[in-house]
């Protein structure tokens, strides 16, 4: 066997730094989607790696829902001081104070279909044609169909089944004024792939995804931690456990696990033994059998 | 998982009907894919269609309209990982635009199943999938004969579609194809070897793709290096730093090589190639690196550097086998923008040779009109000089797409002869 071969995580690795290559090449004015979890974490790494020496070229944009784990957040400010790059942040909280947005009502309000507004709203007032994401084709159902250039109108939308054939390793970005691309350059890669590459790289993660004591309540088949939005149902109880997130979202609606996984290797050789998918502990992809497709159809991550 | 694991990037074809989902649905549950939750979900949508047991088909049929009609009607990607290698599955449509689909699924492949039912063995469809396969230069076939149980898994059925296929793959360009009796419903020879069938000694088929020799599927012998991008770092460190980012398209580029930059034939030698982890010694493909020369030339994205003693050519009139993709057909002597490598020309289609009929493989030179899932001979003509090389000796630097300018839309791939 020839020695010329690259292992899998080379050859992904490869892959997202070609495609973060070309978006650098084919936009004006492309930004990162940072959500402080672990794929845009690995994503802003590729971006490192791509354009060494030189500075990751591109702002990190990151949608605030206000219903943030602190740790999130100054994982994110840390980051972008290290790396010396611009923070684009777009408030939902603003949204709704400006009436763009309603909160939604009852016991399982969250505002991450609120989100979207706030997205599509700093994305057209930066100017940004191309918004990089973390997105994995093995998360969802409805992602599994993504391109790695996937084309939004100028309302933000993705018309999955107008999509642009992609052939090869060529990537078509041209767009009309007022249209942008989401482009996701490790949408080959699988959560164990993440793991086991952040392991190999020895990439800074929020404590969140270890193992931690944190205060949570039994809901919808997970935990979901104890917070300043967190209301109680009758009969539910606030208790402390050993838990870690699998993946971060809003405070309100990301439910943890038990788990004793504190190092990374320990979390990969978790996560390899998993029966479960990382979403399905996420409350908003289990409101219907197409939340993502719908969601994703309006311009959502 | 071992370090040195392999990635392989399969695709699926076959016709409507011939359990394309269904291989695919049991690869990934056999071989212990599927999640819980994942499958708690495909339970309870069967049971609503009123299946009885699971219907393995749902995994991969995911858009809305797809699980309400019952079809696929885009390319799925499907991801599975075993302790031998990590593997890509391209799930391709059988009917609408199956053409424009399979193509778009096969561009990237090692290696192409197509699925015949045993029942009615090679049919028109399956002629067009290996013409495909062939034309998109997929390295490896496997032609997995489904349905076996109902043929009460019969050696005949077997060997009868064998040499249906093979008379006419002969005329086909092919390397390599293999064949293998399956049950996708069953569970025969798909990831466990088969009980009903002895007869049979080959390797079931996931077997097959663990172990089948992928790594000279890249050309690993002419070096091209198509430049993305230029890295000029603005910090004191690194001012003098001018890096040419790209992947290696192929071959093998090591540091002191006597380099030439096309198409402005500058010659150079390489001064050292860098990654983010240091300086390394050598680059292949595909491998994504920063180049450095010893020399400084005005380069930028769109050229190419390569080995002074073995260069592509550069062509502004190039013949192409055009696969057109878009729904409106296209426009005699219109004008488009060529995409190669991270070269963009603008480019005229000058001449159609012929079309040809993908059920019979004949060529006509009469209807030439170019509509969706047509495949023509072209001969295109570019504003500047292409770097090509044909693409059966280089997938990468033998592709080409068209964007049409009005709509932006990607309305054809090529490859050149
Ligand atoms: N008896 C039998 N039925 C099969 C087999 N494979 C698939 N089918 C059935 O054939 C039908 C079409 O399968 P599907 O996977 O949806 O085909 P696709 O259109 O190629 O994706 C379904 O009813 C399957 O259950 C097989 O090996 N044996
Ligand atoms: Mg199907």
């Amino acid at each position: 066997m020839s020695k010329y071969y690259l292992n899998y995580l080379d050859e992904l690795e490869s892959e997202a730094i070609f495609v973060l290559r070309e978006v650098w090449a084919q936009f004006q004015n492309p930004v990162i989607l940072f959500s402080g979890g672990k794929d845009s974490i690995v994503v802003t790494h590729l971006a490192r790696k791509a354009f060494y020496p030189s500075k990751i070229p591109f702002a990190l944009m990151h949608v605030d829902t206000g219903h943030n784990f602190p740790e999130t957040i100054k994982f994110r400010d840390d980051l972008i001081e290290e790396l010396g790059v611009r923070l684009i942040v777009g408030s939902v909280q603003e949204s709704i104070d400006q009436g763009r947005v309603a909160e939604e009502k009852g016991k399982n309000a969250t505002r991450n279909a609120l989100q979207i507004t706030t997205l599509l709203d700093a994305i057209e007032s930066n100017k940004v044609d191309c918004a990089i994401g973390g997105g994995r084709r093995d998360e969802e159902k409805a992602r599994a169909k993504e391109r790695f250039f996937s084309h939004r109108d100028d309302f933000g939308q993705w018309d999955p089944k107008n999509q642009r054939p992609e052939l090869w390793n060529l990537f078509n970005g041209k767009h009309f004024e007022g249209e942008h691309f989401r482009v996701f350059p490790i949408s080959n890669w699988t959560e164990m792939d993440v793991w086991n590459y952040i392991n190999r790289e020895n990439i800074e993660i929020p404590s969140l995804y270890f193992a931690h004591e944190r205060e949570v309540v039994w809901r919808s088949n997970s935990w979901i931690p104890n917070s300043e939005f967190l209301k109680l149902d009758e009969g539910e109880e606030v208790v402390t456990k050993k838990i870690r997130f699998r993946t971060l979202g809003d405070i309100t609606i990301t439910g943890g696990i038990e788990s004793d996984a504190d190092t990374v290797e320990k979390i990969a050789q978790e996560v390899s033994a998993m029966r479960q998918t990382e979403r399905g502990n996420r409350s908003d992809d289990k409101r219907s059998e197409t939340a993502m497709e719908d969601r994703k159809k309006q311009g959502y991550f | 998982m071992l370090d040195n694991n392999q990635l392989l990037r399969f695709t699926t074809a076959g016709s409507v009907d011939d359990g394309k989902s269904t291989l695919i649905g049991r690869l990934l549950y056999d071989s212990k894919s599927i999640f819980e939750d994942q499958l708690e979900a495909i339970e309870s949508t069967s049971k609503k269609k009123g299946h009885e047991g699971v219907d393995l088909a749902l995994f991969t049929d995911g858009l809305r309209d797809e699980r309400e009609q019952g079809i696929t009607i885009d390319v799925a990607y499907r991801y599975f990982t075993t302790p031998k290698r990590k593997f890509i599955i391209a799930d391709t449509p059988g009917h609408i635009q199956y053409t424009r689909n399979m193509v778009t699924g096969a561009s990237t492949a090692n290696a192409a199943i197509i699925l015949v039912d045993a029942r009615h063995g090679v049919i028109e469809q399956t002629k067009r999938h290996a013409f495909i396969a062939s034309l998109l230069q997929i390295p490896h076939v496997i032609v997995c004969i489904n349905k076996m149980d109902l043929v009460d898994f019969s050696e005949e059925a077997y060997n009868k579609v064998i040499g249906q296929f093979e008379e006419f793959s002969s005329k086909l360009l092919v390397k390599d194809v293999r064949f293998i009796p399956i049950s996708a419903l069953l569970g025969d020879n798909v990831v466990n070897r088969s009980e009903n069938m002895d007869w049979y000694q080959g390797a079931p088929l996931l077997h097959t793709l663990e172990t089948m020799h992928i790594s000279s599927d890249i050309n690993k012998v002419d070096a091209r290096f198509p430049v993305q991008t230029v890295l000029r770092p603005q910090s004191e460190e690194f001012r003098d730093y001018r890096g040419y980012a790209g992947r290696v398209a192929s071959g093998v580029l090591r540091k002191g090589d006597e380099v030439t930059v096309m198409p402005s034939g500058f010659v150079s030698k390489i001064k050292s190639i860098d990654s983010f982890s240091g300086e390394v010694e050598e680059a292949f493909a595909p491998m994504s690196v920063s180049i450095t020369l010893e020399d400084d030339i005005d380069i930028s994205r769109g050229d190419m550097i390569v080995r002074s003693n073995n260069k592509p050519e550069a062509q502004q009139d190039i013949e192409v086998m055009l696969c057109w993709l878009n729904n409106s057909p296209a426009k005699p002597r219109a004008k488009y923008t060529i995409k190669h490598t991270s070269n963009e020309q603008k480019a005229m289609i000058n001449e159609v040779l012929y079309k040809i009929d993908i059920n019979t493989l004949n060529r006509s030179t009469e209807d030439t009109e170019m509509s969706m899932n047509d495949i023509c001979k072209v001969r295109i003509r570019t504003t500047k000089p292409l770097m090509i090389d044909p693409y059966r000796e280089n997938r990468t630097t033998g592709s080409i797409i068209l964007v049409d300018d009005a709509t932006n839309e990607t309305v054809a791939a090529g490859m050149v002869v």
